[in-house]
């Protein structure tokens, strides 16, 4: 360094505190072993919601909300230079989150980076969850496409099916009695105000747990003497890996961008009947599919309500997975806890399986 | 990074510079490389930004407006039309000539009116003022005059083209 920008630095750093940063930067580890590999999934979670951010800024340049917005999506598609792409990237980018962020999750699930004392880790974790499927459904209405159009329509059925004041609240999310442009508005509103202002203070609540507590290493690795257990330097090794895997991340992005680009269906039609085939992204295929089988044994409102309820005593076991299996690695509930990952995830798949098996 | 601890090491002095060239031959392709990738994906974003600039660009490069029925108009007032994408006025005096005149201030680009009492252009942001025949700026602070199309007026129309 210079003298002039040494002073430069000593001047900001004397206000700011840079050096206690970088000495804890320095001092950063990460721990090394066979599973390692999945520690980069919450960094590419992160990355691809950058990419969100700055697609979605770009789309709202030309987006116009509410009766017009077919139309605006179609300008943005086929009219705006590269409009195709941009639109394109962002919905790409929105599944390719969706699943690191699963990927995420469940490589959590079984590191058992949720114990003490992460608890807070893994409750803010899947908070971000639901605000980004949320996120997945307010931003599949916006072009008013006929897709759209009955996803929400069948989405907002849920909500609804709920006893009592599930009406009311599947009208406040709708706008009416029915989804219109009104409802377009409104889940513009969410989309882009609401939830970013949810999500971010909680994406920072997240990533300042992980600095503070570190990586967690899986009870495997615990169980070895610290004197066997490997790390490598955050920065700058692990970093640079990161780094690496978010260019990876964004040309596996580009190239499923451009060479398949997102389409753009009819316009809505409230009196044209739904197109043959039409089913829920791959995310809520297993929830769709579930309800779907359980309607086939309790047919009418009995299985609806049924069905909320299994899925919310199934979410709410899984969020509080931190409070019953706290500190025994290999013990009964340890091992219990794994089992009901396993079969988590085998539901999960199987479900959605049968789910795109039988599309008609 | 442990790179520059064996280039500094002297038993590999003897072959120092061909590996100070090689690389510096890498991370010259590295860093074209790195210029060209953000180059593919800063030009697609240039392009969708600019989208409606190159829109504008089109549309003013007509040199010729037709005014349907614009010939009906009375003596003494003025009609507003847009000339490519910037707003004109076609004024019928009360001498019964025609002229017509850019309505963008030369000064700070307001939009300029055409007052029939003064005969007169006159601009409300900063009170520039032009004469309604010609377009000279006549008082105020706008430092040239308005731009003046040629004036054909026709059996059904008012054709306005670039002089």
């Amino acid at each position: 360094m210079t003298s002039k920008t040494a002073t430069i630095y000593d001047w900001v750093d004397e206000r700011l505190g840079l050096s206690e940063l970088a000495a804890f930067a320095r001092h950063k580890t990460v721990p090394v072993h066979a599973q390692s590999f999945w520690y980069y999934w919450g960094g590419i979670s992160l990355f691809l919601f950058l990419v969100q951010c700055f697609t979605g800024v770009l789309l709202l340049v030309y987006f116009r909300p509410g009766a017009e917005s077919y139309e605006s999506v179609r300008q943005i598609t086929f009219v705006m230079h590269f409009g195709w792409l941009i639109r394109s990237a962002h919905a790409w980018s929105a599944n390719l989150m969706m699943f690191s962020i699963l990927v995420h999750m469940f490589s959590v699930f079984f590191m058992k980076a949720y114990r003490k004392p992460r608890e807070f880790g893994w409750l803010s974790g899947m908070a971000l969850l639901g605000l980004a499927s949320v996120f997945g459904f307010s931003g599949y209405l916006l072009p008013m496409d006929e897709l759209s159009y009955f996803a929400t329509k069948v989405g907002l059925e849920i909500p609804a099916a709920i006893p009592l004041i599930g009406p009311t609240i599947a009208n406040m999310l709708r706008g009416g009695p029915d989804v219109s442009e009104f409802t377009v508005q409104r889940f513009f509103a969410l989309h882009v105000v609401v939830l970013p202002a949810l999500f971010l203070p909680l994406l920072g609540f997240h990533l300042w747990l992980v600095q503070k507590h570190g990586n967690a290493a899986p009870p495997s690795e615990e169980a070895k003497p610290l004197s066997a257990r490997k790390t490598m330097p955050f920065m700058p090794n692990f970093l640079r890996k990161d780094l690496a895997m978010w260019l990876i991340s964004l040309n596996i992005l580009a190239l499923l961008a451009s060479v398949f680009p997102w389409a753009l269906g009819k316009a809505f039609d409230p009196l044209a009947p739904a197109p043959t085939g039409i089913h829920p992204e791959w995310y809520f295929m297993s929830p769709f599919e579930m309800l779907k089988l359980l309607g086939a044994f309790l047919p009418g409102a009995v299985g609806e309500i049924a069905g909320i309820l299994l899925f919310t005593i199934g979410i709410v076991l899984w969020v509080l997975i931190p409070f019953y299996d706290s500190t025994s690695a290999s013990g009964k509930r340890g091992r219990a806890a794994h089992y009901f990952g396993i079969v988590a995830v085998a539901l999960l798949l199987a479900t959605t399986a049968i789910g795109y098996w039988t599309i008609r | 990074m442990s790179s520059h601890i064996v280039l500094e090491d002297p038993k590999t002095q003897p072959v120092e510079e061909g590996e100070t060239k090689t690389r510096r031959a890498f991370l010259l392709a590295a860093g074209a490389a790195g210029l060209c990738y953000t180059a593919a994906l800063a030009y697609p974003i240039y392009r969708y930004l600019a989208s409606p600039e190159e829109m504008a660009s089109n549309a003013t490069a007509v040199t010729e407006v037709s005014l349907k029925d614009a010939q009906k108009l009375p003596a003494g007032s003025v009609l507003m039309f847009k000339f490519g994408t910037a707003p004109a006025m076609l004024i019928h005096h009360q001498d019964g000539t025609w002229a017509s005149l850019s309505a963008v201030c030369t000064h700070l680009g307001c939009t300029v009116q055409y007052e029939s009492q003064l005969d007169r252009v006159h601009c409300a942001c900063h009170g520039g003022v032009y004469n309604a025949y010609t377009g000279a700026n006549v008082s105020g602070p706008p430092p040239k005059p308005l731009k003046r199309f040629k004036v054909a007026v026709n059996e059904g129309a008012v054709d306005v083209s670039r002089t």
